[in-house]
Formats: C-alpha cells, structure tokens, sequence
C-alpha cells in the first residue's frame, strides 16, 4: 500500500533522513520506533507532503506522492495526525472535528455518518461536543486529534506519538482504540517510544536511529530481540 | 438581578447599536458630527476588511491602505477623467481592488510571516508612488477634483450630508453581517485554522495557498468599497490617502477594538475617531493625551475592548462551574470520611 524507496530529506546541509525504504502493507498495524531527534516525524512529514524528499521515492496505491500538494495526499487517503495533539483550542470539540472533513466538505451526508463513526470510537466526546477542545483534559484532546484525522476518512493514518504526555491508564486506553480502528479495516503507520505497549498491538516494526532503518521485524521477533528489548523497553 | 456584561451579549444589544446609529443623526448637535461619525463608518469598512485577512487568516498586510487608495482613486479618475457616473465608478472601485488584490495576493502569499509584512509594506509604498509621480494617468499630487456625488434613487439624494451617512451604514451593517456569517462558517474557520499555523492546516488536507488569496482578496474588496465611498464622501482625493499612516491608523483601531473579533473593529474606530475629535481643541498637542491613552489601553485591554470583554465574561462564567465543582467534591470528601468513621 505505501512504499518508500531510498528516500532522503535534508534540512540545510543536516540529512535528517538517509536511504529509507519501507513498506507498509494494507490492513497492517506499522509501528515505528525510535528515540526522540530519530527522524520519526521528518518521515511522517515526507510522506504526508510537508517534507520534501531530496532523493527517492515515496509511492502510496501505486501513485507517487513526492511533488504533490499535502491537501492533494489528504485527499489521497493518507492523513497524519501530529505530535502534541495540536487542537483549535477555542473551537469546540465538534467543529475540531469537522475541520477534519475539510477535503468532503461537499459531501455533508458523508460527514454526517463519518461523525458517527468516530463518535463510537470515542463516546466520551459526544458529551463534549460544544466545549472547547481547549478545555478537556489531555487523553480528551488526544481523542479529538486521533478523531479530527479519521475525519478525513483515511485509508493510511500515521499517529505521531499519541501516548505523548499521558497517564499509563489512559495510554492503555488509547491503544485499545487505535487497535480497533486498525480492525475496523484503517491501515495504521504508529511512531512510538513507548516501545512495549506499542509493539502489543502491531504486526510489524521498525526501529529508527539517526535518520536511518536499522532493523525491522514482524512482532514476535521484535518483543524477543534482545537490543530492541534493551533499547527501548528496559528490561 | 440585571447584568450588564450578559446583556451585551445579547442580540438586543447589537439592535440597541444600529438604533443609536439610526437615530444619530437626529442626536447630533449639527451636521459635522454627522459627518464625523459617517467618516468613522467608513475607516470602520475598511477595518472590517483588515480584520480578514490579519485577525482571521493571521497575514499581516501593510498594503491595506494602499487598496484603500486603489479604491477611492478608480472612482475619482473614473467620475472625473471619463465622465462615468458614481455607481458604475462604484462597481468598477470593487472589481478592481478585488482583481489587484487577486494579483498581489497571488506573489506576495508566496512569502511567510514577517516576510509577507515587509513585502506588503513595499507594495503599499509602490501604490503611493504610483498616485504621487503617474502624473498622467493620476494627476500626481495636485490630486483629483470633481468626483462624482452618489445620486439617489427616487427621493434620496445622497449628496446631502445625512442622507449619505445612512448610505454608509447600509454599507457598514452589510459588511459587519457578512463578517459574521464569514466567521461562523467553514470558510471562516478554515481561515482561523490557518492562522494557527500553516503546517497544521495543510495536514488537516486545507490548500493554504487557495484560501489565503481568497482571504486577501476579501480584505482588499473591504478596502476597495471603504475607499470608493471615501472618495464618495470628500469629493477630492490625493496620494496622501495611500500614506502608509492610514495603514498603521487602522491597525490601531483593529487592536484597541479588538482583533478577530466581529464588533471589535466598529468599537476601535469610532471610538478612536471620536476621541481625537474630541481632543482637536489641544491642536497639535492632542498626542500628549492620545499617546498615553493608548498605552494604558494595551496594558489593561491587551487584546482589544471586545476581545478583553469577550476573555472576562468566560472567565465569570467558568468560575461558578469551579466553586460549584470545588464544593461537590469537598462535600463527597466529608462523605466518605464520615462513612470510613
């Protein structure tokens, strides 16, 4: 579904990605994982559009991505949902929401029933509807990003480190749901430091370190290995 | 009890200002008040329009004085050098600022930030440069003279100085309605959206480009119709009007009003309008006044009178919800220590 070959990005002179390749293939649960500075986000960004590549190619159904516009990827079915849950503090939970829709703004019915969607995923937020998204709690605002991209209707959805800054409770929480929009048939690209709750949930991951794809491996192998064991969950 | 910060929250509030602005006329002590307020209106216009593109979308344009002159000068050569009459000049003040806005809005949107200041600030200079030293097509700075008087329709005749002040108003109550309509939209939030940051608006799919012209040039129509009814009002115009001052005037009135907010821009300007008109007496020594005035004004209202007013009445509001959640939990405490007793 979405390949990268040799991809690149530099930022000046510094190459914060170097020969990426990957693949991520429909229906699977992806995550990524690597230390803060890795270069996660620098892939997320050149693969949404808001990178671009200097060498490679980034291919998602086939069409090549590099040198379209971000809103044309959106439309394209690959939507990502930053890091830091970067909320309209001052809208309500519900226009947050449908800001998400931006690119089937025409078709209303469609947004009708996505909304519903999306609201069964996360119920709380239908009591919220009218607050501003400011005014909830931090799990609360991850749920308005997680559901402001699924808005969009994507069928690749890269989450930027959604278990940022919460409690272990609600970070559990929240992978239960982001496994259930995975089986509700949503392919899922995860970037994650919490390494071990992450890795229970995914089918294949990737381990990232200074701008480069150092090892890669279905989940089993990846829970077993003894540097990623080391690395990233401490134990 | 009556409170007066909810009422004016109220719609009766906004019916009890246009009925003041009707009945005005019928207030003011002679016919230069009239005028005065109808000239406040006016700039109010073009503020409105400042506020779409610099209190929505977030992009500073230091141009707005300019189109504000692009306006008021395609109408004065229009009625003046080729003889076309007031409304059809009108019309042709709108489309061409929305055509030159369309045009700069396409090569200076390119730029981000400050960079997109500076570059405004250039055009506006180049637009004051054209009015001064393009003798042959705008008279230069002996300015333009005989400028068509808006003729009425049946009984009106707007030449006369009242008549023209509720011509205004049509105007001002158009343009403050659609700014509303704009800002409960999706379009209007998608400006907003934009003004939060760029990155996160094109990853929510929104085509930055696409709508920050099309806020542009929404700002630069404002100016357009602001300036056409100017040049409407005074009758002789000159390239002093695209003085970059204007632009920084305005700017002052967004932000003592209250920027990106719907009444913010009307209170600004009028009640700046009328507070150096009130201080004409003191002549050039008026600023030792006005100066200090403004600086308390953005010390204790840093964001503007509606937007400090629309910050407090939230505040009243979230603070009964507090206490009352603060005693809900203190009195479950009391329970539960009396039922561990």
């Amino acid at each position: 579904m979405l390949q990268l070959k040799n991809v690149d990005v530099c930022y000046g002179s510094f190459k914060a990605l170097n020969n990426i390749s990957m693949t991520v293939d429909t229906g699977e649960l992806v995550v990524l994982l690597g230390a803060n500075g890795a270069g996660k986000s620098s892939l997320f960004n050149a693969i949404s559009g808001l990178n671009k590549p200097s060498a490679g190619d980034v291919e998602f159904e086939d069409r090549r991505l590099n040198g379209l516009k971000p809103n044309a990827i959106v439309s394209g079915g690959v939507v990502q949902c930053a890091e830091g849950r970067k909320l309209f503090p001052h809208m309500s939970v519900l226009q947050n929401l449908m800001l998400g829709a931006y690119v089937h703004r025409r078709d209303r019915a469609g947004n009708k029933q996505r909304l519903n969607e999306v609201l069964e995923l996360f119920p709380i937020l239908e009591d919220k509807a009218q607050q501003p998204a400011g005014s909830l709690s931090g799990g609360q605002q991850q749920m308005v990003a997680i559901g402001r991209a699924m808005m969009s209707r994507p069928r690749l959805l890269m989450l930027d480190e959604p278990s940022l800054g919460l409690a272990p409770l609600v970070v559990k929480q929240m992978f239960e749901i982001i496994k259930q929009i995975n089986s509700l048939g949503t392919t899922v690209l995860l970037a994650e430091q919490n390494a071990f709750a992450a890795l229970k949930i995914a089918d294949r991951a990737y381990v990232m370190e200074n701008g480069q794809l150092v090892m890669e491996g279905d989940q089993e192998t990846m829970l077993g290995n003894e540097q990623v064991r080391r690395a990233y969950i401490g134990a | 009890m009556f409170k007066f910060g909810s009422f004016l929250m109220t719609p009766m509030a906004k019916y009890l200002m246009l009925a003041f602005a009707l009945v005005f006329p019928l207030l003011a002590k002679n016919e230069y008040q009239v005028y005065v307020m109808a000239s406040a209106f006016v700039w109010a216009i073009a503020v409105y329009g400042l506020n779409i593109i610099t209190g929505f979308c977030g992009q500073l344009n230091l141009a707005h004085g300019g189109f504000f002159a692009i306006g008021a000068y395609t109408l004065g050569l229009l009625s003046s050098d080729y003889g076309w009459s007031f409304w059809p000049a009108f019309v042709a003040a709108l489309v061409m600022t929305a055509g030159l806005g369309f045009l700069v809005g396409v090569v200076s949107l390119r730029l981000k930030e400050h960079y997109f200041a500076i570059f405004t600030l250039c055009v506006g200079f180049i637009i004051y440069l054209l009015m001064d030293k393009w003798e042959e097509l705008t008279h230069g700075p002996i300015g333009v003279r005989d400028i068509a008087a808006p003729y009425g329709f049946g009984l009106v005749d707007f030449t006369n100085t009242v008549p023209f002040y509720y011509l205004v108003l049509a105007f001002l109550v158009f343009a403050i309605w659609f700014m509303g309509r704009l800002s409960r939209s999706l379009l209007g939030r998608t400006f907003i959206a934009i003004r939060n940051g760029d990155e996160l608006a094109e990853s929510l799919g929104i085509n930055l480009m696409r709508n920050k012209i099309l806020a542009f040039v929404l700002s630069t129509t404002y100016a357009g119709l602001a300036g056409a009814l100017y040049a409407g009002m005074v009758r002789f115009i000159g390239p002093e009007e695209a003085n970059i001052n204007h632009t920084f005037d305005m700017i002052t009135y967004l932000l003592v009003g209250g920027i990106g907010t719907i009444t913010g821009p009307l209170l600004g300007t009028v009640g700046i309008v009328w507070i150096t008109q009130s201080l004409q007496f003191l002549e050039e020594y008026r600023m030792i006044i006005f100066g200090p005035l403004l600086v308390l004004l953005v010390i204790f209202f840093p964001r503007g009178i509606t937007g400090s007013f629309l910050g407090w009445m939230h505040h009243k509001r979230q603070q009964p919800q507090a206490t009352a959640k603060r005693q809900a939990s203190k009195a479950t405490a009391a329970t539960e220590v009396e039922s561990n007793a």
